[in-house]
C-alpha cells in the first residue's frame, strides 16, 4: 500500500516538473524558473547521496547540472519521462566529476534507477566554492555582454543590442554560445 | 555566485526553444559529410569503369543494401544515444540484423560454392584496401557527426561515439559501392563491415574525450 502511494507520489511530481518544464520550452520564463528551482532541490539530494565522500562538491555539480540541463534542454522529448531525461544528466555529469578525480563508480548499480531522482528532495543549498561569476567576467566580451546584459540585468534583447553596438542576432547567439563556454569553462577550471 | 542566483539568472530572459530537431541536423552533417566522401573517392580513387553494367545485377543492390541498412540502423543509434534518457533497447536490433542478413546470404553463397573456389569468394581481388579505403572516406562524415553530436548531449559517450563511426563508415561504404569492383556476399559481410568498423573502434575509444559536454 505504501508503495503504491509512493509511485503515485513519484507520479505526480514527473507530471508537476515536465508540465511546468514543457511551458518553459515553450517561452513561459516564470515557469521554466519555478522548474529549475524544484530541480535544484532534487539534484542536490540525488548527488549528495552518491558524493558522501565529497560533501564539499554537491553544489558546485548542482549548479553544473543545472547548467547543463539549461543548455542542453533542446535534446528533450516531451513523449519521454522527463525523470530519465534529468537524470541521464545528473548521472553523466557525477561520472564526469569522478572520471576527472580520477574515482572509480562506485555503487554505479544504483545509478540507473529512473525512479530516483524526483523521490528524494533537499532545499538546502551549501555555498558553491566555484564562483561562477569569476568564471563569467573572464569570458570574452561576445559572449560576456550579452549574458550580462539580458541574463542578469534583465534587458530584452534589443535594449542589449543597443547597449552595447552588437546586433540582436549577436546578442542572442552570443548568450547561448557564451553559456555553452560557461560550461566548458566549468570542465577546464578543475 | 549562489545556486538561486544562478536559476535566476537562466531564467531571465530563456524565451522558447528555437533549436533545429536533432534529425534535421544529422541529415545536415551526413549530407556534407557524404558529399566530402564522394570527392575523396573521385579524387583518390575512381568510379568502377563498368558501373553502368553493375546498376544491372542483383547482387550490387543487395550490397547497396546491406550498407545503407546500416547506415539506417547507426543513423537510429545515433539519435537515441544524443538524448539524455532515450531507451536504446532497440539499436542492438537495428545494428544486428542487416549484419545478421547479409552472413546468412554470404552462408549460402560458401555452401553452394566450390571448395577450391570459397577463398576467392571470401577474399576477392581486393581485401587488403577495402577496409582501409572504406575507412578513409568515412572521416568527412566522421568528423560532421561528431561535431553535430557534441552539441546535442550524449551521456553513453563511448557508444555514441561507436555509433557515429559506423554510421560514418555506412555512408562511407555507400560511396564505396560506386568504385568497389567486388559483388560476393562473404567479401561484402567480413571485409565491408570490417572497413566499417574501424571508425566505430575509434568513436568507442575516443568517445569520452571527444563528446565531452
Amino acid at each position: 500500500m505504501q508503495r503504491i502511494n509512493r509511485e503515485e507520489g513519484y507520479r505526480a511530481k514527473e507530471d508537476r516538473l515536465k508540465d511546468l518544464f514543457v511551458r518553459g520550452l515553450a517561452g513561459n520564463n516564470a515557469a521554466y524558473q519555478t522548474f529549475l528551482g524544484e530541480l535544484s532541490s532534487h539534484l542536490r539530494a540525488f548527488l549528495r547521496k552518491r558524493l558522501i565522500r565529497l560533501p564539499d562538491e554537491v553544489e558546485d555539480l548542482v549548479q553544473e547540472a543545472l547548467l547543463a540541463v539549461h543548455n542542453q534542454r533542446h535534446t528533450y522529448d516531451p513523449s519521454q519521462p522527463l525523470s530519465a531525461w534529468v537524470q541521464a544528466i545528473a548521472r553523466y555529469k557525477l561520472v564526469d566529476l569522478f572520471r576527472r578525480r580520477a574515482i572509480y563508480e562506485q555503487r554505479t548499480d544504483t545509478l540507473d534507477d529512473g525512479m530516483d531522482l524526483f523521490s528524494s528532495a533537499d532545499a538546502e543549498a551549501a555555498e558553491a566554492r566555484r564562483d561562477l561569476n569569476k568564471l563569467l567576467a573572464d569570458l570574452p566580451d561576445q559572449f560576456r555582454l550579452p549574458i550580462m546584459h539580458t541574463k542578469l540585468e534583465g534587458l530584452s534583447v534589443r535594449e542589449a543590442a543597443d547597449l552595447s553596438g552588437m546586433s540582436e542576432s549577436a546578442i542572442k547567439v552570443g548568450v547561448h554560445r557564451g553559456l555553452k563556454a560557461l560550461a566548458a569553462k566549468i570542465r577546464g577550471a578543475q | 555566485m549562489k545556486t538561486e542566483d544562478l536559476i535566476t539568472m537562466l531564467a531571465t530572459g530563456a524565451g522558447a526553444v528555437e533549436a533545429p530537431a536533432a534529425a534535421q541536423r544529422y541529415a545536415l552533417a551526413i549530407g556534407w559529410g557524404a558529399t566530402g566522401a564522394t570527392l575523396l573517392m573521385l579524387a583518390l580513387l575512381q568510379v568502377r569503369h563498368d558501373l553502368g553494367h553493375a546498376l544491372l545485377l542483383p547482387m550490387f543492390w543487395v550490397k547497396v543494401g546491406f550498407v545503407g541498412c546500416v547506415a539506417a540502423g547507426s543513423l537510429f543509434a545515433v539519435l537515441r544515444l544524443s538524448r539524455p534518457g532515450a531507451n536504446i533497447n532497440w539499436v542492438p536490433v537495428a545494428l544486428g540484423l542487416p549484419v545478421l542478413g547479409m552472413w546468412t546470404i554470404a552462408a549460402f553463397t560458401l555452401i553452394e560454392a566450390e571448395p577450391m573456389e570459397r577463398s576467392k569468394i571470401f577474399f576477392g581481388d581486393t581485401w587488403k584496401s577495402c577496409p582501409l579505403l572504406i575507412a578513409m572516406l568515412s572521416a568527412p562524415v566522421f568528423v560532421a557527426v561528431l561535431r553535430t553530436m557534441k552539441d546535442l548531449a550524449p551521456t553513453r559517450p563511448r557508444l555514441a561515439g561507436f555509433a557515429a563511426g559506423l554510421l560514418a563508415g555506412a555512408v562511407a561504404a555507400v560511396v564505396y559501392c560506386l568504385h568497389c569492383p567486388e559483388l560476393g556476399a562473404p567479401f561484402i559481410g567480413f571485409w565491408y563491415l570490417l572497413g566499417m568498423l574501424i571508425p566505430a573502434a575509434a568513436g568507442f575509444s575516443f568517445g569520452n574525450s571527444l563528446l565531452r559536454w
